[in-house]
């Protein structure tokens, strides 16, 4: 045995409803050697996690492991019983979740939480195992070491999490860590503390990891080798500079492709009449109370200006909390500002939508992040999309079904899609639908709310050429919100970045290497780029991180 | 969930599988529906004919489950029994659930003052203890059957609107509902084609579940006296009707209470056991 982890022909089947079995694992083998990170890379539904999980001996309800071995530390994972293996979860290895805020238990504290597992496999007095945590925490940077264990979950930020669960899953010593997309769900600026800390600990403590992400950047700085999987099978194996310089599989390549930076049609007729078609002065919206002046008593949004040309898209940048979800439903009317007004067309909306006029509504669609809650799972796609028809242009039944095939068309999804529920749908065909629904209407402006987030990079791409090529099509605006900053570069006229509710700059992409405002340096630095070194050779102000950064 | 499918047996036809258990429950509520259809076409002698001589007499030929306390044919009894049992019971949980469903999705819908005037009057009416508000119906103004079936919908609609709001206000948060919202469209609209279609299972189970309560309070109230009145007979009316048989171990008093049982029980069992939709993307 030379190496650390040994998977050898794994094979895992799932059970469909109907009793049908289906191969999800097909022979996967990966070496890991030991004190090595490996980086278990695809798209959603290739079977990355269920890899990593097998590590444990662990496969999700309705999965079986029906063939392979998993050699870990000398020990088949397969072969073992239940019992044997919940002896070495914990001590042998460890995992990390990819949303700590949804794994620690709310209704006690981080250090019972944190020294649980000493506890459970009895490694030492519980004075100990405390004095253990706070040195972990200290090497996790986490802010007060002594005092963090005795808050609750809710007290600390979703970075400090994620970093204390790490800490949770190395207090017994592991000699592999499992790493679930564990900054997937975090900001780029506090995305970049919590990788510093893992890679540090796990540097100092010379303790294998696997990393499954999604994210190439991000596994770039963190790994020692790459596994590419993808329909349950290895693509490509390789070391870091390998996969990144010299990757020789298609699907390799159509994935670092997917974060080139795409190359920006300029627009021919440059400022043609360039007439506003949406501008908003001095909105501000909120939540809580009125008080005495009409404000709300928390601002989400603070007095915030914008103006959207006709043909031209504006995108707006920050990171969660800063308000820009809020002021896209500002817009949309579902949130009725406080103040401010909003022009469309040349003529003042009303702030609830509720009080619009059918047109107004009409011409002005809001598109959703997540297209699972944004189409109702009970109707056809067919009857999702022909709702707007009959509704803002009442169509008949025969007009409704051909229109409802061009948009398919148009976006690009096989027509025989139209029977199926969303359910039955991938998630970038279910953004997809999102999007031909909000089509269907006829609008002249579309906003966009994070809809390319919950998308895999390839998928992502192909949605933006997408809505690259409707809107050449269609001469449609787009408001794109994200706070992925490669998304809105690709496809937006005019970024505004948005920090704690205002607006603190507004730049064009060709800018974006010289921003003037600190925080959107601090921003822009902060996205991971695909050099390996990256991490290590970053520099960032002190100061600017303690004054924007969330820790 | 997939090793308890594994166990029960299930067969699959038209892309749902149906449980053996749910296939029995649903043909005995189908062959008492048959039954209090065509009742009167199919009892051997009319309710109120006096055909024995001897009370409470055992089963035999001509008298199938022999006579009730005035000697009357027990077979026609229950038969016509049934006629009032799923009929009142019937109607009186079509109007509980269509108004109470109804209304739960409005409130949810519309949220605010109209949602929080409608669920405490409704919570109110629910504090109301259901045979004593029959007893203080029925005191009022007498005992018919429309006036049963109307005690015994307004008994039933607070619980079936709490639970239609608890389910409603659940999608009622979900993103299609403001785009649906954002679209105009109305309360109607919102109601029907939106929620209605998420929470219509559920919602079809609890329809049952209350089924099985009003047959059983429509039996408990009969049993009181408060129900039909002779020579009309529920189920329930005939056991209080036949109590007396009892120490004779007569069929009488037997019958009618195993017809409540296999009634409430089936129903109950058709709920657990409905056809489930098979999900299986490819197959």
């Amino acid at each position: 045995m030379t190496n650390l982890v040994e998977v050898r022909n794994l094979r895992i089947e799932a059970t469909t409803d109907a009793g049908r079995v289906v191969e999800i694992i097909k022979g996967v083998s990966l070496d890991i050697a030991d004190g090595e990170i490996v980086a278990l890379i695809g798209e959603s539904g290739s079977g990355k996690t269920t890899v990593a999980l097998s590590l444990m001996g662990h496969a999700r309800s309705g999965c079986r492991i029906t063939g392979g071995e998993i050699n870990v530390n000398g020990k088949n994972m397969a072969a073992l019983s239940e019992k044997q293996r919940a002896r070495l979860r914990g001590t042998d290895i460890a995992y990390v979740p990819q949303s700590a805020a949804a794994s620690f238990n709310p209704s006690s504290t981080i250090m019972e939480q944190v020294i649980e597992v000493t506890r459970i496999h009895r490694l030492m007095p519980s004075e100990q195992a405390r004095k253990r945590a706070v040195e972990l925490f200290r090497a996790l940077s986490l802010p007060d070491p002594e005092g963090i264990g005795a808050r609750y979950p809710h007290q600390v930020s979703g970075g400090q999490l994620q970093r204390l669960s790490a800490a949770m899953a190395l207090i017994g010593d592991p000699k592999l860590v499992i790493f679930d997309e564990p900054t997937t769900a975090l900001d780029v600026t506090t995305q970049i503390d919590v990788l510093k800390a893992f890679k540090s600990v796990m540097r100092a403590g010379g303790i294998a990891g696997v990393y499954v992400s999604h994210d190439l950047a991000v596994v770039a700085q963190i790994a020692d080798h790459i596994v590419v999987l993808k329909g349950g099978q290895v693509q490509e194996t390789g070391t870091t500079t390998q996969i990144l310089s010299a990757a020789q599989h298609p699907y390799t390549l159509e994935l670092l492709a997917a974060f080139e930076p795409k190359p920006r049609q300029a627009h021919a007729d440059a400022d043609a009449g360039a007439k506003p078609l949406l501008r908003i002065d001095n909105v501000t919206a909120g939540y809580g109370a009125l008080r005495d002046d009409g404000l709300p008593l928390i601002r989400a949004v603070d007095s915030v200006s914008l103006v959207v040309e006709k043909g031209r898209n504006l995108g707006v940048i920050g990171e969660s909390g800063c308000g820009k979800s809020t002021l896209a439903r500002v817009i949309a009317g579902i949130h009725p500002a406080a103040a401010g007004d909003i022009i469309f067309d040349g003529k003042q909306l009303e702030r609830a939508a509720g009080k619009r006029s059918q047109d107004q509504l009409r011409e002005m669609q809001i598109v959703f992040q997540y297209a699972d809650t944004a189409l109702n799972p009970a109707k056809a796609i067919e009857d999702i999309i022909s709702r707007p028809l009959a509704f803002y242009h009442r169509l008949d039944q025969q007009a409704r079904s051909k229109r409802v095939d061009e948009l398919l068309d148009m976006v690009r999804l096989p027509r025989a899609l139209r029977y199926r529920r969303p359910s039955e749908l991938s998630g970038g065909q279910k953004q997809r639908v999102n999007f031909a629904r909000a089509l269907a209407a006829g609008p002249k402006l579309i906003i966009c709310d994070e809809i390319t987030s919950a998308l895999d990079a390839v998928v992502a791409a192909a949605v933006i050429e997408l809505l690259k090529e409707l809107q050449r099509e269609l001469g449609l605006s787009y408001i794109f919100i994200s706070h992925d900053l490669s998304v809105v570069e690709a496809i937006c006229d005019q970024i505004m970045v948005m920090y704690n509710g205002e607006r603190v700059e507004q730049i064009t992409p060709d800018k974006l290497q010289a921003p003037t405002h600190p925080y959107s340096k601090l921003l822009f630095s902060s996205v991971p780029k695909l050099d390996p070194t990256w991490l290590d050779s970053l520099v960032r102000d002190p100061e600017l991180v303690s004054q924007y950064g969330h820790r | 969930m997939t090793i308890a499918r594994a166990t029960t047996s299930r067969r699959s036809f038209l892309g749902h599988s149906y449980s053996l258990v749910g296939i029995v429950a649903a043909l005995v509520i189908l062959a008492w529906t048959l039954v209090a259809i065509l009742a009167p076409y199919i009892i051997p002698h009319s309710i109120g004919d006096i055909v024995d001589d001897d009370y409470f007499g055992p089963m035999r030929q001509g008298l199938w489950l022999g006579s009730d306390y005035l000697g009357r044919d027990m077979l026609s009894r229950v038969l016509m029994g049934a006629r009032y049992t799923v009929g009142i019971s019937l109607a009186s949980v079509a109007i509980a659930c269509f108004s109470g469903v109804v209304l739960g999705m409005i409130a949810a819908v519309t949220g605010g003052w109209l949602d929080i005037c409608l669920s405490r009057f409704l919570d109110a009416m629910n504090s109301i203890p259901s045979k004593l508000f029959g007893l203080v119906v029925v005191a009022a103004v007498g005992s018919s059957i429309p006036a049963l079936i109307l005690t015994l919908a307004v008994i039933y609609i607070p619980g079936a609107y709490r639970f239609a709001r608890a389910l409603a206000v659940n999608i009622n948060t979900m993103d299609f509902m403001t785009v649906a919202r954002v679209r105009g469209e109305s309360t109607v609209y919102l109601i029907g084609s939106e929620i209605l279609p998420n929470i219509i299972r559920p919602v079809l189970a609890d329809f049952g579940l209350r089924f099985v309560f009003i047959v059983l309070l429509l039996s408990g109230l009969s049993f009181l006296g408060l129900g039909l009145q002779p020579p009309l007979a529920d189920w329930g009316a005939l056991v209080r009707e036949n109590i007396g048989g009892l120490p004779f171990a007569a069929p009488a008093v037997i019958v009618p209470s195993l017809a409540i049982a296999s009634l409430t029980i089936s129903v109950n069992l058709l709920i657990d056991n409905l056809p489930q939709k098979i999900r299986d993307r490819d197959a």
